[in-house]
């Protein structure tokens, strides 16, 4: 996980998401989910690319509160939040190109 | 920039890797166009991406995870050389050599002597209402990915083949019941498959019983089901579906450009040639009978040989 990326917890999840003055996306993942492992490189690099917004990691075996509250059920689902509330959800893993795309926006 | 190579290999399952190693060991620095991510088979590794236990590939006698065979063949590519590049070809003109291959560009990407070609097929869908609404909130087309969501949920499996069963008894670990739901009064999967599902008393299979819609506001909440014999409706409570009823092969790219059957599968003949001089296939874009994960490397092996000897014979 790179330097620009950081990982939000149960615990920590709604102070983090609070506090943020940007766009957040939250990457719900798994460590035994082939997808979510392709697109965490992407992940880090559009993280690294745009200064203006945060890329979280939320590890849903470890923190299921979060993931039930969101209705997850496929992972990996990218949620954006705006001023603490969800705006944008995209659901599967997809290239670089188009995760770029949907979330222009926010970026 | 157009960049040229002697081999281009179109897809990164079984097939397309081994003709890599293959190619790259015989020093034809082969690109592998290996795809992009998704969380459906169309991906880097292919459809074993989305498999756990391989049990049947040889030499792995306590079985080895779909991902984990791929990221070996990977591996094994790289290792000699092959170069392998995450992105999708958009476009092939084959009317002429070098052959041309687009990456979503107006100029040629690459241009190829010889062309690989191994993209594989994907899940057909069900093509029902509600299906695409609801993909991502109960109804997935990765068990491996979203089977832990389903903890203690009755769920549906649609399907009557191997990957159906295998579907089904993996969803046993997490569901409290799996509805297998067959469209005919039997099933197509291997013997050994029928029988550790009829043996899984977490699962019920409903025989000649198709899906009619896919019913939910926000997420998956039941199905509309119908008889396929006696024509009546009914309905299922279930609260996941997990759809593996069979592949089509991806041939869009070849239309109108190498013969294909009527079923869409690219025809081969004398080994893994086309109908197009220098074009080679391999794997289940032209197999629609065995379509295993050592069939699908075994012609990735022809392809890689055919396509050498031919360069070779062509002084290229």
């Amino acid at each position: 996980m790179s330097e620009h990326v950081i990982n939000l917890t149960d615990d920590t999840f709604d102070e983090q998401i609070g506090a943020a003055s940007g766009a957040v996306i939250v990457d719900f993942w798994a460590e035994w989910c082939g997808p979510c492992k392709m697109i965490a490189p992407i992940l880090d690099e559009i993280a690294a690319e745009h200064a203006g917004i945060t890329v979280a990691k939320l590890n849903i075996d470890e923190n299921l509160d979060v993931t039930r509250r969101f209705d997850v059920m496929s992972i990996p689902t990218l949620i954006v939040f705006k001023d603490g509330q969800a705006v944008k959800r995209l659901v599967g893993a997809k290239p670089k190109g188009a995760l770029v795309q949907e979330l222009a926006e926010y970026l | 920039m157009t960049e040229h190579r002697e081999v281009l290999i179109i897809g990164s399952g079984p097939a397309g890797l081994t003709a890599a190693v293959y190619t790259a060991r015989a020093q034809l620095s082969p690109l592998v166009l290996e795809g992009e991510p998704s969380s459906t088979s169309d991906q880097p590794g292919g459809q074993l991406m989305l498999t756990t236990d391989v049990e049947n590939f040889p030499g792995f006698p306590m079985g080895i995870t779909g991902p984990e065979l791929m990221g070996q063949m990977r591996e094994q590519a790289l290792r000699f050389g092959a170069d392998l590049i995450t992105a999708k070809a958009t476009r092939v003109d084959l009317s002429s050599r070098p052959f041309k291959v687009y990456v979503g560009t107006d100029e040629p990407t690459y241009e190829a002597d010889s062309l690989i070609v191994a993209t594989g097929a994907r899940s057909l869908m069900l093509g029902v209402p509600g299906e695409e609404r609801l993909l991502g909130f109960g109804l997935s087309t990765c068990a491996t990915c979203d089977g832990f969501f389903f903890r203690g949920h009755e769920i549906a499996v649609v399907g009557g083949g191997d990957s159906a069963l295998e579907e089904a008894m993996f969803l046993t670990r997490f569901a409290s019941k799996v509805h297998l739901l067959v469209r005919r009064d039997q099933l197509r999967a291997s013997k050994i498959m029928q029988e550790r599902t009829f043996a899984n008393e977490k699962i019920e299979v409903h025989w000649n019983t198709g899906v009619t819609e896919v019913i939910g506001e926000t997420k998956v909440e039941r199905l509309a089901i119908v008889d396929t014999v006696t024509g009546e409706p009914g309905i299922l409570e279930v609260t996941g579906i997990f759809v593996a009823i069979g592949h089509v092969p991806n041939t869009s790219l070849f239309e109108g450009q190498l013969d294909l059957h009527d079923n869409g599968y690219i025809v081969v003949g004398e080994g893994a040639r086309t109908s197009v001089e220098g074009v080679f296939a391999c794997g289940d874009v032209q197999d629609h009978v065995y379509r295993q994960a050592i069939t699908s490397a075994g012609s990735g092996c022809m392809a890689a040989i055919d396509a050498e000897r031919w360069l070779e014979e062509q002084g290229l």
